[in-house]
């Protein structure tokens, strides 16, 4: 596992928290190590890639938009020339999507959701199973090329402090075909980051008896930078969409920070968050199985104790 | 038209996991074994489409241990498939050894119009074997699909991405979907479809008639572990206010997450 490739992710022009995980895990190690780019902005991450110890980055800029089969193609073509026998990626809709169908391409080992990664001494991997139940070691083969997807804000950020040169190689290996287009992009209303990405959320169940009373949950999750989050409860009386669903059959999650208002814990919201770091559970029943789960409760009315929590976090960040 | 679904059988979600005393595995002694919930979802679209179309048929396949499985077949020919695939594997296999054993059983079968599967499975939640299966079948896939307009051989897709954003192909047949939550609401069999189920026919193979192994997996898991202890969890008393800036102080300096 010498030579490794990093699936490279931008957010505002420069490189996505995931993807310096990743890179970060990598640091002092002594790999050689590329980046595949799909889309704009290669020159913007370069200087980063740099001070990572990245000496070639494959782009094709024209990727704007994401098409299974034409990312299929860039990546798996990007994975040959670097000659990786490690691929590294931060997992999301883009990653999960593309990458297994590479890895049916490239006939290579393929695991999604890993938790933990590091390089000591060969690969250490472990990824949690049966919803956080239990976990197990990953065991790659050591012949040919092992494609590995690691869950968001499991691994620390280092600065990097190389300073290799790192070329820029441009690829069209990606064209898309009649089979399959896409014929629209409908833009969800939120600027914040995925509850799979964000490193805090707060969410809400049906303590909060009414959709508008969300609000409440906006304020509190807008003070302290969180991405607001559901129960399938009150996703499934249609006052959130199902994009803010977290557990069972709606998003697996594992934040630092996990605030969950009015939310009970039936088994199957408890199985999409109990990776979170910190749990703080605030509900008028004392016996709600959230508590079993968190690290902070409150029994109490969340209609006064989270306007009150927004204005001290408010008053004090 | 004939259309394949693919399901897992998965632990309930409300099983108690215990490992193995070498903590190779999950000891499947008294788990309960259910149809993954996404694969419900993957079933109902299959069914919903074939219905209105005469001579359309749907075929349910999966991977396991037969004496466990054929019971999860039986619960999709419940709900309307017409006739099964079983393989027929008791160890544990990866995403791509289980992809590859599907696929061959359903190139086996000669023409068909789709697949589906469900986004991923609650027991390991990989959700890759949709996109590998279309890989190996060569066909084009939409993965993570919540709304579906399936008429004529050019579907059009709704694939659900990260924060609410919604992306829409346009697929033409034959392709792959993996469903999700949002697609539809899965039926629940009547008593006289889970009788008629119990007569409709499932064709049984195993690995080796694929030509493959368990020993292909690329990727194993091994060395269980339970989770830590937890904990206890800190109850906060007082008012509100002393809850919230006890509560305040915890997170900044016990938990240090703000």
């Amino acid at each position: 596992m010498e030579n490794i490739l990093v699936v490279a992710e931008l957010q505002n022009g420069s490189l996505k928290k995931g993807t310096k995980e990743l890179l970060s895990s990598l640091v002092g190690k002594g790999k050689t190590i590329s980046a595949a780019l799909a889309g704009e902005g290669a020159d913007s991450i370069k200087e980063e890639l740099q001070k990572y110890g990245v000496t070639q980055l494959f782009n094709q800029a024209s990727l704007t938009q994401y098409n299974p089969t034409s990312f299929t193609q860039f990546f798996a073509e990007a994975i040959k020339q670097s000659g990786a026998n490690l691929v590294l990626a931060s997992s999301n809709a883009m990653t999960k999507d593309v990458l297994a169908r590479v890895a049916a391409r490239l006939d290579a080992g393929f695991i999604n959701d890993c938790t933990e990664l590091s390089f000591d001494g060969g690969i250490h991997l472990r990824r949690p199973m049966y919803s956080a139940k239990c976990s197990a070691g990953v065991n790659l083969k050591l012949e040919g090329t092992s494609i590995v997807l690691m869950r968001a804000n499991q691994l620390p950020v280092l600065e990097g402090t190389e300073s290799s040169t790192c070329e820029i190689k441009a690829l069209d290996a990606g064209t898309e075909n009649e089979t399959l287009k896409v014929k629209d992009i409908i833009k969800g209303e939120s600027e914040k980051l995925d509850l799979t990405e964000a490193d805090r959320i707060v969410s809400g169940g049906r303590g909060l008896k009414e959709a508008k009373n969300f609000e409440m949950l906006e304020e509190l999750a807008n003070v302290i930078n969180a991405t607001v989050g559901a129960s399938r409860a009150v996703v499934d009386s249609g006052w959130v969409p199902h994009s803010m669903q977290v557990g069972q059959t709606g998003k697996t999650v594992a934040p630092s920070l996990y605030i969950a208002v009015g939310i009970s814990g039936a088994i199957q919201h408890l199985a999409g968050m109990s990776g979170s770091k910190v749990i703080v559970a605030i509900n008028t029943d004392e016996n709600a199985p959230i508590f079993q789960k968190a690290s902070y409760g409150i029994v109490g009315d969340a209609f006064e104790v989270v306007p009150k929590l927004t204005e001290q976090l408010k008053a004090s960040l | 038209m004939k259309i394949f679904v693919c399901i897992k059988q998965v632990p309930d979600t409300e099983t108690r996991i215990k490992l193995k005393p070498d903590n190779s595995d999950i000891d499947s002694n008294g788990v309960k074994w259910i149809v993954n919930p996404y694969d419900e979802f993957a079933i109902e679209e299959a069914v919903k489409i074939k219905e209105p179309n005469q001579g359309a048929t749907v075929t349910v396949v999966s991977v396991g241990p037969k004496a466990r499985l054929t019971n999860s077949l039986r619960t999709a020919m419940a709900m309307g498939c017409d006739d099964g695939i079983l393989i027929d594997e008791a160890n544990s296999l990866d995403s791509l050894t289980m992809a590859k054993a599907i696929a061959k059983a359903i190139k086996a079968e000669g023409e068909f119009s789709a697949v589906f599967t469900g986004v991923l499975s609650i027991d390991d939640n990989e959700s890759a074997i949709g996109p590998m299966l279309a890989e190996l079948l060569e066909i084009p896939h939409v993965g993570v699909v919540s709304k579906l307009e399936s008429a004529g051989d050019e579907w059009t897709a709704e694939r659900e991405v990260e924060g609410g954003t919604k992306e829409v192909f346009t697929m033409k047949l034959p392709g792959l979907i993996t469903a999700t939550k949002g697609l539809n609401k899965p039926r629940f069999a009547s008593l006289p479809n889970i009788m008629k189920a119990k007569k409709k026919p499932i064709k049984e193979m195993t690995l080796s008639d694929l030509g493959l192994s368990s020993d292909d997996v690329k990727i194993q898991l091994n060395q269980y572990q339970m989770p830590a202890d937890k904990e206890p969890v800190k109850m906060l008393t007082g008012d509100s206010a002393a809850q919230v800036s006890e509560l305040v102080k915890l997170l900044r300096e016990e938990a240090k997450v703000l």
